[in-house]
């Protein structure tokens, strides 16, 4: 039987829920006992994540961007939505350095980011329909090592 | 935002978060200072700053672009461990400097 939880939000693309959004998937995150690197590469994955829709997904228009999270054992993955403008060339948009608003100082690490701190990044994505990024990590990795006698 | 401005030297003062939703009123008020007094040296001082993301390295390699054009440098200061992870992978580690704790300028 494996333990599993999962939670739901939703909210307004306004650039200062982008706060928000990032400890409340860390303190949901916190009962799987994560080390403070770990909580903070979750954080700023999130803060990507959530970051492009704002700016990309919606281009500053207020529309929801929903986050749903799941604990499966000790992988914990989460997924944040947005029903916003789309990505024509998902491989291009994760190129580092890549971005479509050099004149807004974006720096194009974004997706680097994400990739960097999480173990897995898939991005399911339509023009015209929104923008679904999924990342998961497993959550106290090595630990065991500390706890457990193996064979 | 924070900040103070010695001779051609300009020191900013970042927040606990340094995010989309503060990055953008930052790059405005430190383009103007900039502006206003010659700058040629700027400072970013981490002290305060627990959380950044890539919206805060725009806001770095923004100024680097503006700053290098007139010979001046970029320098971080108090950086924790996690800030310097985010600078180092950026790439931003290489066009600035990086003091630690232990090494006051």
């Amino acid at each position: 039987m494996k333990n599993t939880n999962e939670m739901e939000i939703r909210f307004d693309s306004k650039s200062v829920n982008e706060g928000f959004a990032r400890v409340a998937v860390a303190s949901f995150m916190t009962q799987l006992n994560p080390t403070v690197e770990e909580v903070a590469d979750v954080k700023t994955a999130v803060s990507e994540a959530v970051t492009n829709s704002i700016i990309h997904g919606y281009e500053n228009e207020i529309h929801k961007v929903s986050i749903r999270c799941r604990i499966e054992d000790n992988v914990f993955t989460v997924e944040v939505c947005d029903k916003g403008r789309g990505i024509e060339n998902i491989e291009e948009a994760m190129r580092p350095m890549f971005t479509t608003k050099p004149e807004q100082d974006r720096s194009g690490m974004g997706f680097a980011f994400m990739e960097a701190f999480m173990d897995t990044v898939e991005v399911e994505s339509e023009p015209g329909k929104g923008t679904k990024v999924k990342m998961k990590k497993t959550v106290g990795k090595g630990r065991e090592i500390w706890t457990t006698q193996s064979l | 935002m924070k900040y103070q401005v010695q001779e051609k030297c300009l020191t900013i003062y970042l927040p606990r978060e340094v995010d989309h939703h503060n990055a953008e009123e930052m790059k405005r008020e430190a383009d103007a200072v900039i502006d206003r007094n010659h700058i040629k040296y700027v400072i970013f001082d981490f002290e305060k700053t627990d959380f950044m993301d890539s919206s805060g390295i725009g806001v770095i390699m923004g100024r680097y672009k503006t700053i290098c054009l007139i010979g001046g440098e970029i320098w971080a200061v108090h950086a924790n461990a996690r800030i310097r992870k985010i600078l180092t992978l950026s790439g931003a580690a290489k066009i600035m400097q990086i003091y630690d704790e232990e090494d006051k300028v």
